[in-house]
């Protein structure tokens, strides 16, 4: 006879039917995270990395470079992206406003080695600029590999990145503050002194600690635009030390530093980090402001606009432009770059699906936590789960799965898989930072509704929730589906056709010196990605249930 | 016993205390009035399901529905606002009152289209939300109420939003729909005057307690107890 199950067992029972999603998909992640972490502990042995860091002068190198690089790309972007913001916040009304704020959102999607290009052609050694600067007569031979070039190209991805993070500051100032300022007759010095600077400081520290995480994982460009043991991060030593020194050990004691490292910036600026929004700038608060008619100043922020917008569009014009005029044909009737196209919108695709499987289900049972059980701390960690992958770099799970795979042989379609995998965890973050506001939403205002209708499970989704969350879930998966399009960190890791994807294709060739070659291919990747893009966002977001 | 029992009630919200004992008769329009954070809301929740109680029982009909799940009490509830689903037409919003999937027999559509015609808003069916009346929402919003065929109707100040005279109609609307359909009404209310309109019975809340209780008029003229004079604007100091 079986006994009826006590009150305890009940109720876990009745917890499990419920919030089973999120737990799979938080299962999951800890399952990835730990079986990554012992891997690379079993396979570098946890003495071995602070002995090499003793003993070893290029990890001692390459670390310190590693930070001294994130540091001045950090200090770099903000410096410029202050002035650039408080012109976008004061000019709040002129043509073409929304035009050039929506070109400082393109570096982001840009994928890293099209863009790396594009810097090249532009300030490289043989670069436009340079030779501008020698027909008026200057000349200029300062190296660009090396700190240089990976200064210029964080600054390029970030800068424009922290404006957009910055300008949200300027929306929080009342536009009584300003009146009142005007009142008082304060000049444009003390009106950033009194108003702009306090408000800044509530956005500055998450800017700075977002972009300064960018940089200390940055692969793409250091592998191309680093120069030697003296310009290389730990993402691209670990990539050397498994793809050329073959050297696992180290390759693991790396990646364990560099997810030791990625965790303790993500532990201690975890605050700062959460309460980050992207604003479209769109908020004209700061019309009352007095300094803003005076005509010195709208030159000047125009002059600074002009100038950001000529640094961000030079080179993605120049990639453009000399993919246009370069071997066309022979470039696109080559059948590996459509195989290589193929396998990434593939990639892209089922990546982008994946996460949002695992968004869907830690949001699902975050929100039934909040709304439903009063479990704020319970549904907060979900919400953390999601965002965990920012800690764990896609270079280090990459190499946790390629020492776990490494007895298998890695075979062509294990390494599509691993690909997926890790693409599906470096989106999720930004799926859940996409989805997760109007799912919250959805329920803030039906959730007692629904409850009182009975209305659970896929009813809830498909009749209360998807026309709310539609819109916004298909900007977040064609954001996460183009930007895995553009990623090649693990598809480097793994590749050993050099045309695994398109991006890995795009690096040989410019490996090779084919820049020509490369000029077409970087055209055919940014066509695809925005194809990917358009796609999905107008297929799911109109898509009526 | 009465048709609606809350027996020896607690709940806590922090350091807020909760406590009450309250019956009420069948086919009775009960008012709830009191000053803001009095409990009055957490009172419907608790009736509606929404919360569950520390201690103490709900009985409607002899019947306990302390651990029911809200769509399984014999209770539905219209709120401040949220009553409808923006993407959906006034019709299916309705409909969702018979199955919370839309699965619709012929039955439950002769229902919905009975439900329409009793608040009086036939030929507005297929529209969205957005584009009917504020008025026309609530009627809605009552419409769906009534094809859950449940006995106790919960009214958390869903008219507040509406010009007087939209509020009169709404009220004589219920009032009309209570005695058709025999329901039970508990309505919480910010305006005791305006109450009095259908409402017989009144419960004055405050401090998370039930504080005096009876006839509203009774209550409104002659307040015992100095919270309740207080709030009317009655105390003499």
């Amino acid at each position: 006879m079986a006994r009826s199950p006590g009150p305890l067992t009940r109720k876990f029972y009745a917890i499990a039917r419920i919030s089973w999603p999120g737990v799979v998909s938080a299962l999951f992640l800890l399952l990835l995270i730990g079986a990554t972490f012992t891997v690379l502990l079993i396979g570098s042995g946890p003495i071995r990395l602070i002995n090499d860091l003793g003993k070893d002068p290029y990890l001692r190198q390459v670390v310190g470079f590693t930070l001294w690089q994130a540091s001045l790309s950090t200090l770099l972007s903000i410096g410029m992206a202050i002035p650039v913001a408080r012109a976008f916040a004061r000019q709040s009304s002129f043509p073409g406003r929304r035009l050039v704020l929506q070109l400082l959102g393109l570096p982001v999607v840009t994928p890293v080695i099209v863009a790396v290009l594009g810097i090249i052609a532009v300030y490289g050694q043989s670069g436009i600029l340079r030779d501008g600067l020698q027909l008026l007569g200057l000349s200029w031979s300062g190296r660009f590999y090396g700190l240089t070039g990976i200064l210029v190209a964080h600054v390029f991805f970030n800068f424009p990145l922290s404006v957009r993070m910055l300008l949200p500051a300027w929306d929080r100032i009342p536009s009584e503050n300003w009146r009142l300022a005007a009142q008082l007759g304060m000049n444009s010095r003390q009106l950033f002194r009194w108003l702009e600077w306090p408000a800044l400081t509530s956005v500055l520290p998450g800017t700075a600690a977002v972009v300064f995480l960018l940089c200390f994982s940055s692969f793409a460009v250091v592998l191309v635009l680093g120069g030697g043991p003296s310009a290389t991060t730990i993402e691209v030593a670990i990539y050397q030390a498994l793809r050329f020194e073959f050297d696992p050990p180290r390759a693991a004691a790396l990646a364990l530093g560099q997810l030791g490292i990625c965790t303790a910036l993500v532990l201690g600026l975890h605050h700062w980090i959460r309460a980050q929004s992207i604003s479209r700038g769109l908020a004209s608060g700061a019309r009352y402001r007095p300094d803003v008619d005076q005509s010195i100043h709208r030159s000047f922020d125009l002059a600074v606009i002009g100038l950001t917008s000529t640094f961000v569009a030079l080179p993605l014009g120049a990639i453009v432009y000399a993919g246009c005029t370069g071997p066309l044909s022979s470039v696109l009737l080559d059948s590996r770059l459509w195989a290589a196209a193929g396998r990434s919108v593939g990639i892209a695709l089922a990546a982008a699906a994946v996460a949002l499987s695992l968004a869907v289900g830690l949001l699902v049972t975050s929100r039934h936590l909040v709304f439903q059980l009063r479990r704020r701390t319970e549904s907060d960690v979900l919400q953390i789960a999601g965002s965990i992958t920012l800690a764990v770099p896609p270079m280090v799970t990459g190499t946790g799965l390629f020492l776990l795979l490494l007895p298998l042989g890695i075979a062509f379609d294990l390494a599509v898989l691993v690909i997926i995998l890790v693409n599906a965890t470096l989106v999720l973050p930004y799926m859940m930072r996409t989805v997760g506001p109007a799912f919250l939403d959805a329920g803030h205002r039906y959730d007692r509704l629904c409850r009182q209708l009975g209305m659970s499970g896929w009813y809830r989704l498909r009749l209360a929730d998807w026309p709310i969350i539609r819109r916004p879930l298909g900007f977040a998966v064609a954001l996460c589906a183009t930007l895995s399009v553009g990623d090649m960190g693990v598809a480097a890791l793994f590749d050993t056709s050099g045309a695994i994807t398109l991006p890995v294709l795009l690096y040989h060739r410019l490996g090779a010196y084919r820049f020509d070659e490369a000029a077409v291919t970087a055209l055919a990747l940014i066509v695809l990605c925005a194809v990917v893009f358009l796609v999905v966002d107008r297929g799911i977001g109109r898509w009526h249930s | 016993m009465a048709f609606l029992t809350l027996k020896n009630l607690r709940f806590r919200q922090g350091t807020w205390q909760f406590a009450i004992d309250a019956k009420i008769e069948r086919n009775s329009c009960t008012a709830i009035i009191g000053p803001s954070g009095a409990g009055k809301s957490t009172l419907l929740s608790l009736i509606a399901g929404f919360e569950r109680p520390e201690r103490g029982a709900i009985f409607v009909d002899a019947e306990d529905i302390t651990a029911l799940a809200p769509a399984l009490r014999p209770v539905t509830i219209l709120f401040q606002e949220n009553n409808l689903f923006a993407h959906l037409t006034l019709a299916r919003n309705i409909g969702l009152g018979r199955h919370p999937g839309l699965q619709l027999s012929a039955e439950d559509k002769t229902r919905i289209e009975e439900a329409v015609a009793a608040v009086g808003l036939d030929g507005l069916e297929d529209r969205l939300p957005e584009s009917v009346s504020g008025g026309e929402r609530q009627r809605a919003a009552l419409a769906r109420c009534l094809c859950q065929d449940r006995a106790v109707l919960l009214l958390d100040e869903p008219f507040n939003s509406l010009d007087p005279a939209l509020r009169h109609e709404m009220r004589s609307l219920v009032d009309r729909l209570r005695r058709e359909r025999c329901l039970t009404v508990l309505l919480v209310s910010h305006n005791p005057e305006e109450a009095a309109e259908i409402a017989d019975t009144a419960l004055f809340m405050h401090g998370g307690q039930i504080l005096e209780r009876g006839n509203l008029e009774e209550l409104l003229k002659r307040p015992r107890t100095s919270q309740l004079a207080h709030y009317l604007g009655q105390s003499r100091e």
